[in-house]
């Protein structure tokens, strides 16, 4: 009788409720920290060696066009009267440009990342809904409705301030300027393109109609539908110069891919020789402190130029290897001894 | 009960005197007094929802929650969206909700009365005047007896009332009442009348004032959160006032592409404040609470499952009765102990005799038990194994046969027939032990009239006359019986303390007995008297029991004369057996650096033998102080003299270890607390106390108990722990920071006003060293953690303000912020909170002083926390940095640029989320699969839903609410990004493992030690078991014990109780002999209510509790009501 409520009490014997579950307890032992050190600081300086190997390897231009300084072919675009303006930026290379060859364009003190900025877009609107066209978010305001209250597609500050300078790429040959194929297709996301924008659907067969009751930002110099009028697949929210545009850059300073040199006498990249750029200069930066560039660039397994990997890892490495010895020294000197003396 | 919540309604006017008629209910409704259901709990099913919601945002933390929520649904300062806040204020509120739903509901009623009580009138020992009790049987059959009293309070020591029965008058003082919560003893049954019920109980109103106990690490994170708060105020202003610098520089330049909304620059920095206000709120990281409750909770469960604080005997397993105070008990420094019960089993056995000069033992081991078969009124549960002395009584050895007739014959032991069994009421444990041995050993006493004691010797029923008892107190030290035997031999029997027996021997040549043994024991003497000196005797006897006079001194003055001249009989030895371990535990504590005082209402004596058998004090403690001075001013000098000479050795003795001048030990008696206690002398008596390594402070009452350990809490900030296992002790327990009670031998009173409850003393060692030094640390690691990952996710917003021109854009993807403290980083850190050890419990057992990092607050504390928050700063620089320089300009493979905030985002996110799994990987010493699951399941589910989150098919269901679509499959594939997340991950953790291996060669704590000789025994012998640590029981002292009360002689001699039991009373199974039946008496040994006729000298009013305690101990209180 009296086994009866103290068997039942008793509590049940399980690893669990006796805190006895099996468990790996590791220790920072010395056998374990100082090889670990050295590994890691081996593999950092081989990884590390690779990289910045590879980074060096990778070749890229810049070419500020900004125009601050008098000097500069396109000064004369940065008053404000200059419309359409169109200048010239002159460029050699002497060895073969690796391809693909990118082409980005580039800004500094821009502020993507601004947080009504970063807001100020309708997400409805771009994935296609009409509903949205003549209804835009309250997120876009100011860049909502225009001053006669049509509403603006697409809305807010992001599509507002597109970068809208164009560029073209030659070559001089013998005097004679040879276009350089850019390939603007491709360039957004895959899922920019295909999942996270849509056009509207087309009505009675146009395009246009789709936009009919709403304005174009009030920046634009074209409607969305009229965006690239090369190609009418490339227009709408669709097109890629507009699909990059959207996606805002994390840091002050970015750049932007514009088109891929890939193509025909292109396809191994630039050969030597002299180039020229000619911009359509149109989008501001001045007013602002900003810069505009035009980068040129190929890229490996490590994608672009980045030479601060490389170094860090290298820089970790050596640290690593550094730190092992240290340890080894004072452990050698200064390891406790294990008696129970202290304890 | 109809009229059940009608008097909410009505508001009644102030009671100012109640009436209650026996047996009348008409008469008693018609006042509408509380009914006896007491609802503790808040809620009911319906009011649960509003009321909770409501109690729980009074507390600060969710309060605050709240106001971020209204804050955040501010367009103009919104810088999060709603569900950033609500799903983990939601999934928190709700954890608590259930919480308290299951606390709540389930202690919905309880029961109590406050009677007034008569007692059964044939239990002499409860003291409550027969007669008034004869009044009462009578009055429940007649609708008679009216009581008009106070109305309820909250007084525990006043009571005012009359009854008013047939015409007549009876006052009724607090001596009458029972108390809610009372038990009764040694009586089956009481009559009774309820005079306030339910919450009017005098309990209930005392109930309000139990504190809410909270523990130090409660008390230093209220004073962090604050910090905290104050901190995230100043990055806000500090992140505001670069705004208002940003935009008056440099915000012309946003109007190219973002027209301001106000161009008042001061007004847009207010707006900022506020939104990185919302940003930043991380810092106080609102699962924090939560999880602190998980944990406790879950190592609150883990005292409850250890079978090893499991008491086969009892059936009762440990139980953490308050479920937020675990870590603590990694903290305790300071011990208060009550003795009897606690240290003590409060069971007395019959350990040893010597008659005549031979000793009988009971602790040879290779003797056989003694078979009592031959004596059909044995006790059955005594138990002696030397068979030596049997025989001796059956030789009839005379001196043997007048040694047990005289433990037969000189006591006040009441007898009492239930069910043919012989039970013994005794007024203390060892008198009722005494009278048991005799019984077994063929001297049966039978019954006992006011003028007889009748005793079956050997088989043979006598009579003996009873002439006079003269009773113990504690000045004598002793009692004697003047007893006529059948034949008409008049004889003094006594039996008191050795040394003042030893005093009064005919031939004081005899005073050897046991003396090499150096035990306490109770001395036997006789002396036959002469009929004519008697017949004087008692005549001048009788003049001074009426003389108006010093009454007092008269008989002191003729008990002395007569007591004189005796002849030595024997001397026998009772032992209040230590609980098992309990030396060995008590030595485990004192290697912990855990100070141990023993506040006992026992006397001196016993105290200081308890002191020497648990190993509190030692052999080796030569010099004893004993402080029992009589003035404030002697208290003084003798505090004073104990730190004179403890100073003195330690200039002595300054070469050897500092600690060696420790080793003392002080006694401390009752009476000087009431000096000690004044306030000018407070800090001197602490003082000197601290430097005893062991104090034990003896006849303490309850209430001076409390203070002991108030003045303690006071004064050295230590946190004090108290256990024990009576209604004397709760005041104790309630003081302290924690409470411990022994559940077993004294009722519930301790167990219920405690905060842990065990079996045994023992189980404190594995409560504290173990369970209490895992809870310290698993909460410390907890917190320590909690707070790196938070602070280092929220200051990497701060540095990203310096880059987003301080517009209070976040770094992370708005779902990461949800989901980051509820779903990526919780379950790995609850799992070290409920899991991590860094040795296992038999190390921790076999290394005490792993305990001592607990007791210094080392392992959380301000220091640590500013070291987190410095820790957190360089994780998060780290963490920001490298992706930011990895990240710039930075192109994929196939020439996309991913330097656009979605996909720094999620780098930022993705590094920060591996590098604080890493961290927790390093923190981690005890990896189970739990924690593999939680750890590697937690990084899974970080991938898995910022996959499923950037998915196509949710942007196809709700496209604006997910706009990362993509992000993560078109960043993830780069090998840049993990080359950066590894990067970021190696920078924030090698530094920490450099800094860590490098102290712990340089200065290794003892934890490293032992956990390195673990590491290392691994590999060769198994972990050494905890060694049997058979520390060989002093022979010299032993805890032998007396606890005679005094008030018994007169109570058996008057007339007061019945003569013969009522045969056909249905008797309940109340444990007789040895057991139940001694024990209410046991207690009050220390201190009993007319404890102020003893000593004079106290002046100090009877506080509350003392009072309360007299009224508990109503059986022992001779002063019962008699309106004859």
């Amino acid at each position: 009788m009296k086994a009866g409520p103290s068997r039942t009490n008793r509590p049940d014997n399980t690893a669990f409720t006796q805190q006895r579950l099996p468990a790996w307890q590791p220790i920072l032992s010395a056998g374990i920290v100082i090889p670990g050190f050295t590994l890691i600081g081996l593999a950092f300086i081989g990884v590390g060696v690779a990289l910045f190997v590879t980074s060096q390897k990778i070749t890229d231009l810049e070419i500020d066009y900004t125009g601050v300084a008098a000097t500069s072919p396109c000064f004369k675009c940065t008053s404000f009267a200059a419309e359409n303006c169109m200048c010239q930026m002159e460029f050699t290379l002497t060895t073969l440009f690796e391809g693909p060859v990118f082409f980005y364009y580039g800004l500094t003190s821009y502020y993507q990342n601004f947080r009504t900025y970063g807001v100020s877009k309708d997400g409805y609107q771009l994935s296609g809904d009409t509903y949205y066209f003549n209804n835009p978010q309250d997120s876009c305001a100011p860049y909502q409705y225009d001053s006669n209250n049509n509403p603006i597609v697409p809305c807010g500050s992001i599509a507002n301030s597109m970068f809208s300078d164009t560029f073209q790429l030659y070559q001089v040959v013998n005097g004679m300027k040879k276009q350089v194929p850019l390939d603007g297709k491709g360039i957004a996301w895959w899922t920019d393109y295909n999942i996270k924008y849509s056009n509207p659907a087309l009505v009675n067969g146009s395009f246009a109609n789709a936009f009919s009751g709403t304005v174009k930002p009030v920046n634009w110099s074209k409607p969305v539908y009229e965006l690239d009028p090369t190609d009418q697949a490339n227009n709408g929210f669709l097109n890629q110069n507009f699909l990059v545009w959207m996606r805002q850059a994390a840091l002050p300073k970015f750049q932007k891919l514009y088109g891929r040199i890939a193509e025909g006498d292109y396809a191994q990249g630039l050969p030597a020789g002299n180039y020229t750029l000619l911009i359509n200069y149109s989008y501001p930066v001045i007013s602002f402190g900003g810069t505009k560039k035009v980068v040129l660039s190929n890229v490996s397994w490590m994608g672009g130029k980045n030479q601060f990997l490389g170094i860090a890892y290298l820089v970790i490495g050596s640290l690593c290897i550094v730190m092992a010895m240290v340890m080894l020294i004072i452990y050698a000197k200064y390891k406790f001894t294990d008696d129970d003396e202290d304890m | 009960m109809s009229f059940f919540g009608l008097d909410c309604v009505k508001k009644k006017e102030k009671e100012t005197e109640r009436k209650i008629r026996a047996n009348d209910r008409e008469h008693n409704l018609s006042f509408k007094y509380a009914t006896n259901a007491i609802k503790t709990s808040k809620y009911n099913v319906l009011t649960f929802l509003p009321l909770n919601l409501f109690e729980q945002f009074q507390r600060i933390a969710n309060a605050y929650f709240l106001c971020l929520l209204v804050l955040q649904v501010i367009p103009a300062i919104s810088s999060l969206s709603w569900f950033t806040t609500v799903v983990p204020l939601a999934l928190v509120l709700s954890i608590t909700a259930v919480k308290d739903a299951i606390d709540d509901l389930a202690d919905l009623l309880l029961l109590s009365t406050l009677c007034l009580s008569s007692s059964h009138p044939l239990s002499p020992s409860l003291a409550v005047s027969f007669t008034l009790a004869l009044c009462f049987c009578l009055s429940l059959c007649c609708p008679l007896g009216e009581v008009c009293c106070e109305p309820p309070n909250n007084r525990l020591d006043r009571f005012v009332g009359t009854l008013v029965w047939r015409g007549q008058k009876h006052p009724l003082d607090n001596h009458c009442v029972l108390l809610r919560g009372c038990t009764l003893r040694n009586t089956d049954w009481c009559f009774g009348l309820v005079l306030f019920a339910g919450p009017e109980t005098k309990l209930m109103q005392n109930c309000g004032k139990s504190s809410f106990k909270r523990t130090s690490i409660d008390r230093l994170m209220n004073v962090l959160v604050l910090f905290i708060f104050g901190f995230l105020v100043f990055m806000c202003i500090i992140l505001a006032v670069g705004h208002g610098i940003w935009e008056h520089y440099e915000g012309t330049k946003v109007m190219a592409f973002v027209p301001q909304q106000n161009e008042d620059t001061a007004f847009s920095s207010f707006l900022t404040f506020w939104s990185y206000i919302i940003i930043l709120n991380t810092v106080v990281p609102i699962s924090l609470y939560v999880s602190m409750e998980v944990i406790r909770l879950g190592n609150s469960y883990y005292i409850n499952w250890d079978r090893l604080m499991f008491h086969t005997g009892s059936g009762t397993a440990a139980e953490a009765r308050t479920t937020t105070l675990n870590e603590e008990l990694g903290q305790i420094r300071y011990v208060f102990s009550d003795k009897t019960g606690t240290l003590t089993q409060n069971i007395m056995c019959f350990h040893k005799c010597s008659i005549n000069g031979k000793a009988y033992e009971d602790s040879v081991i290779d003797m056989m038990m003694v078979d009592f078969s031959f004596n059909s009124l044995a006790d059955p549960r005594f138990q002696f194994y030397d068979n030596n002395l049997l025989e001796a009584v059956k030789l009839e050895t005379l001196e043997v046969h007048s040694f047990f007739r005289l433990l037969a014959i000189c006591h006040t032991v009441m007898a009492e027939e239930k069910n043919n069994d012989l039970v013994y009421q005794a007024q203390s444990p060892d008198e009722g032990a005494l009278v048991t041995a005799a019984r077994n050993f063929g001297f049966v006493f039978r019954l006992r009239t006011p003028e007889s004691v009748c005793v079956v010797e050997m088989g043979v029923p006598r009579t003996y006359e009873l002439l006079a008892i003269l009773d113990f107190n504690n000045v004598r030290k002793r009692m004697s019986v003047i007893v006529r035997s059948p034949e008409g031999k008049l004889a003094l029997y006594c039996k008191g303390a050795d040394t003042i027996i030893y005093k009064r021997l005919h031939d004081r040549a005899e005073e050897s007995i046991f003396a090499g043994e150096g035990l306490r024991t109770l001395v036997l003497a006789y002396k036959d008297l002469d009929e004519e000196y008697f017949s004087e005797w008692k005549q001048r006897h009788h003049q001074a029991s009426t003389a108006l006079e010093g009454r007092e001194d008269k008989l002191n003055q003729l008990y002395e004369e007569i007591e004189k001249d005796l002849l030595l009989i024997g001397a026998t030895a009772i032992e209040d057996k230590l609980q098992d371990g309990v030396s060995q535990t008590i030595e485990q504590l004192a290697k912990a650096d855990i100070k141990i005082w023993v506040l006992t209402g026992d006397k001196q004596e016993t105290a200081e033998n308890i002191g020497y058998s648990c190993n509190l004090l030692r052999e080796e403690m030569d010099d004893i102080f004993i402080v029992a001075a009589d003035s404030p001013e002697e208290v003084r000098q003798e505090l004073r003299c104990v730190e004179w000479c403890e100073a003195y050795e330690r200039d002595v003795q300054v070469t050897e270890r500092w600690h060696g001048t420790e080793i003392k030990g002080l006694l401390i008696l009752g009476i000087i607390f009431a000096y000690a206690l004044e306030g000018s002398m407070e800090l001197e008596f602490l003082r000197t106390a601290c430097m005893c390594k062991t104090v034990i402070c003896c006849r303490v009452t309850p209430m001076q108990k409390a203070q002991v350990v108030e003045l303690v809490k006071k004064y050295k900030q230590a946190v004090t722990l108290a256990i024990g296992d009576g209604a004397n002790d709760v005041s104790m327990i309630k003081a302290a920071h924690i409470g411990v009670g022994i559940s077993g031998q004294e009722g519930m009173q301790a167990v219920l006003s405690s905060d842990f409850s065990f079996a045994q003393f023992r189980y404190l060692q594995r409560l504290l060293l173990v369970h209490g030094r895992w809870s310290y640390l698993r909460m410390c690691k907890f917190l320590r953690y909690f707070f790196y990952k938070n602070f280092t996710f929220t200051f990497v917003h701060f540095w990203f303000a310096f880059f987003c021109g301080f517009s209070a854009q976040t770094v992370y993807d708005e779902t990461f912020i949800a989901l980051y403290n509820l779903m990526y980083t919780a379950l790995p850190v609850l799992g070290m909170g409920l899991f991590d050890q860094d040795v296992s419990d038999g190390w921790s057992l076999e290394y005490p002083q792993l305990y001592e990092p607990g007791q210094r607050s080392l392992y959380f504390s301000k220091g640590a926390f500013i070291k987190c928050a410095l820790h957190s700063c360089y994780s998060s620089l780290v963490l920001f940095f490298v992706p930011y320089a990895a990240v710039r300009d930075s192109v994929s493979t196939d020439g996309h640029d991913i330097a656009d905030h979605q996909s720094f985002a999620l780098l930022t996110q993705t590094c920060l989320t591996v590098t604080v799994c890493v961290q927790l990987g390093l923190d981690l010493s005890y990896w189970t699969a739990v924690n593999h699951l939680f750890v590697w399941g937690s990084l899974g589910m970080y991938f898995l839903v910022t996959f499923t989150m950037q998915s196509d098919g949710l942007h196809r269901l709700y496209a604006s609410s997910f706009p990362f679509v993509g992000t993560a499959r078109n960043s993830l594939d780069q090998v840049t990004v993990w080359l950066t997340v590894l990067l970021t991950a190696v920078l924030c953790v090698l530094p920490v493992v450099v800094h860590r291996f490098l102290f712990m060669q340089l200065n290794p704590t003892i934890n490293d030690k032992v956990r390195l000789k673990v590491h290392q025994m691994k590999a060769q012998p198994p972990p050494p078991r905890r060694r049997a640590r058979i520390r060989r029981s002093s022979t010299r002292r032993s805890g032998y014990a007396f606890s005679h009360a005094y008030g018994y002689g007169d109570l058996v001699t008057s007339k007061r109780f019945l003569r013969r039991p009522v045969p056909s009373r249905s008797a309940g199974s109340t444990p007789a002999g040895r057991s139940a039946a001694f024990r209410p008496a046991g207690r009050s040994a220390g201190y009993s209510p007319s404890g102020q006729e003893q000593n004079p000298k106290q002046a100090t009013e009877p506080t509350e509790l003392q009072r309360y305690r007299a009224v508990h101990d109503a059986t022992f209180c001779r002063q019962g009501v008699a309106p004859e």
